[in-house]
């Protein structure tokens, strides 16, 4: 697959990742060979719609999914150790620990019934042998560092008497509280304001620079892709569909999903189009994804080729799976994107 | 569009001094309970034809404002007058006729939709109520109100679980439109979509805008779909204007700090790595106990002495433009 920068092997490495779910209907892939690799210090973006099965990626990999009901294959590995195959207690002893995951909604993320101080304090005594005062002292530090006005103050707050803002940031503090190698955020910004979300994006950028975690974060919103990622993967109905560099990847967007997707977003500034240009219809749902192609119904290009399984197609680091060649997808891209690019 | 002929006329829906305050808190006790301002002394006229964008961060009111203008809440003080006639005490029985000419479509499709009914009683239910059409005529009204929004008329007999969320919205939108409304205010009707189907409905609305010659009040947080609808756009902070006036001038051009930052903060896929953004400090402070002086100047990186002493007024600006700042950007003075 592709190679990163760094010479040593990556930090993550997810190879041929699957997953499927039981349900009343029956077996229903949700990932369907998903392959990825992730470099200390690096930002990975993974864009995708609701449903795109990106959350579901994430959560296999740390083990999160009910193991009664969700089948995975593939083989991830993290700094060597095979993800897929620890048993529980050992996993337990890594998540929160050399993996940290900020989650989506910072109200479910945290207990109600307990301070924010405790909370940090709870993780990083569950993963190393201090003292409570100690771990609380730890808490107070991280909640200055992640930017809470008077963290000696807030560390004494229940989540309820904090904003939306301050909640994300206590979740953040948490999920960095024993230094993770590896970073986790699934939609971290979805639910705050853009001057918040601003916020909240800085404050990624700074760990990345000052504690070197490597971030993956999962979002749907292109802007904020743009942003802060390195490298960019867009997902689209279980399937990577394209991966490359961030600067590829919106200059020379390969795949006509990722075509729509930008074009589908207002610009803020230059000249307003008449109308915005859509994707049609919507993506399909996990028990109806089709063999080939699964963009193919919504397509503006699709021909009978993509009833097959599209090939894979590389510029250098920037891979696509679609059947569209070289010359032809610059032509058509430019149809698509052209006077957006262009302005 | 908005032209100048146009705003000479009279506004469809205008507010004056439009307040809204909650009480929270309160007990037995005399005296006690805490008063959240979260709506105060909003001016503003919606002339018929544009789309009046109205922004602003969660909490700053702009929901609440809606909700006062369509007469869903009442307000504590201010007069709305829609069409002529002052609507801000009629009682309920007087209201009938005016709602009829206003309607609202709402975030969260799956919640503003009964669940145990089906499209048909949705939608027909308030074509029957405000008798739009008679017998035999509602069913083709339904039929046509399904085309208009771009939905099967076989859906009519389907219950909202079985649609996606881009085809509640549009359920929610054919609803809003069965009672042949003038004005309708949509409070963030795109912002629970994704994004690919959000530019569908973006389409729908500017469609049927032209189409069925409606008014909008477009309430969202997201300011480049806000760009996109709207003719005129005004930005709420802390329960009050700050600024308002025409769309691509005020992106352009904006004159009051907390627009600059707001937009400067917005994530921008096409000019990568171009924008400097302004990061605000701090958060939006509580409507239970707002900053003496002007709202902003709690978080305004050139409050001066006097923001934090007198609040500053909604005043025009020139072309079209209102700022409520002592020291507007961009002007000789600041």
């Amino acid at each position: 697959m592709q190679e990163t920068s760094s010479v040593n092997a990556p930090l993550l490495d997810v190879q041929g990742l699957s997953v499927s779910f039981s349900t009343d209907r029956g077996r229903v892939k949700a990932i369907d060979d998903v392959s990825f690799k992730v470099a200390e210090g690096e930002i990975l973006s993974i864009v995708g719609e609701s449903g795109s099965g990106k959350s579901v990626t994430l959560m296999s990999l740390l083990g999160l999914n009910d193991p009664k009901t969700t089948f995975v294959d593939g083989a991830v590995s993290f700094r060597g150790r095979h993800l897929l195959e620890m048993p529980d207690r050992e996993l337990r002893r890594l998540r929160g620990k050399e993996i940290g995951l900020i989650s989506q909604d910072p109200m479910t993320a945290l207990t109600p019934v307990y301070t924010i101080g405790w909370q940090i304090a709870e993780q990083i005594r569950a993963h190393e042998n201090v003292s409570k005062s100690a771990a609380l002292k730890r808490a107070v530090e991280l909640l200055a560092a992640v930017g809470l006005p008077n963290p000696d103050e807030a560390k004494d707050r229940y989540p309820h008497q904090l904003s939306g803002g301050m909640r994300q940031r206590a979740v953040i503090a948490m999920a960095l509280s024993c230094n993770p190698k590896l970073l986790v955020a699934d939609e971290p910004t979805t639910a705050l304001d853009v001057t918040v979300q601003a916020q909240v994006l800085d404050l990624l950028l700074r760990l990345r620079d000052d504690f070197g975690s490597a971030i993956i974060l999962i979002t749907h919103d292109m802007g904020v892709v743009a942003e802060v990622a390195d490298r960019v993967h867009v997902m689209y109905a279980g399937r990577i569909v394209e991966k490359g560099a961030a600067e590829a990847i919106f200059e020379r967007p390969m795949h006509p999903y990722s075509w729509g997707l930008m074009a589908s977003i207002p610009p803020i500034d230059g000249p307003r189009l008449p109308r915005l240009p859509s994707i049609p219809g919507m993506p399909p749902s996990p028990e109806a994804i089709p063999p080939g192609c699964a963009f193919a119904p919504r397509c503006r290009f699709a021909r009978a080729a993509c009833a097959e399984r599209p090939p894979q197609r590389r510029e250098g680091d920037h891979t696509v799976l679609c059947v569209l060649d070289a010359k032809e997808r610059e032509e058509l891209r430019a149809s698509v994107l052209g006077e957006a690019v262009a302005a | 569009m908005i032209d100048a002929a146009n705003t000479a006329v009279s506004p469809l829906i205008s507010a004056r001094d439009l307040t809204k305050h909650f009480t929270v808190g309160k007990t037995m006790r005399p005296g006690s309970g805490r008063t959240v301002h979260a709506v105060e002394d909003v001016t503003l006229d919606v002339y018929r034809g544009e789309t009046l964008g109205l922004v602003g961060e969660s909490g700053s009111g702009k929901s609440t404002l809606g909700r006062c203008m369509t007469r869903l809440c009442d307000s504590t003080s201010g007069s709305l007058v829609f069409d002529g006639e002052d609507i801000t005490r009629t009682g309920e029985r007087g209201l009938l006729p005016v709602r009829r000419r206003m309607q609202m479509i709402f975030q969260d499709p799956s919640a503003s939709l009964n669940p145990r009914r089906r499209v048909r009683d949705l939608v027909g239910d308030a074509v029957r109520v405000h008798g739009i059409r008679k017998g035999r005529a509602v069913e083709d009204w339904l039929r046509e109100l399904m085309d208009i929004v771009g939905l099967r008329a076989e859906y009519l007999d389907r219950y909202p679980h079985e649609f996606s969320g881009g085809q509640r919205q549009r359920i929610g939108i054919a609803r809003a439109l069965a009672v042949e409304p003038e004005l309708i205010v949509a409070d963030e009707p795109v912002s629970a979509l994704d994004v690919s189907v959000q530019a569908q409905i973006v389409n729908l609305f500017s469609e049927l805008r032209e189409r069925l010659n409606l008014t909008y009040v477009f309430i969202a947080h997201d300011l480049a779909v806000v760009r996109q609808v709207s003719t005129r756009v005004a930005v709420m902070y802390l329960g009050a204007l700050v600024e308002i006036g025409e769309t691509e001038d005020l992106y352009a051009r904006p004159r009051h700090p907390y627009t600059e930052a707001l937009l400067s903060a917005v994530p921008q896929a096409r000019n990568r790595g171009r924008r400097s953004r302004i990061i605000l400090e701090g958060e939006i402070p509580s409507p239970l106990n707002p900053p003496k002086g002007c709202k902003f100047s709690t978080r305004c990186p050139f409050a001066k002495e006097r923001c934090h002493a007198e609040r500053p007024e909604l005043l025009p600006a020139g072309s079209g433009r209102s700022v409520a700042c002592h020291y507007p950007l961009g002007s000789a003075a600041g």
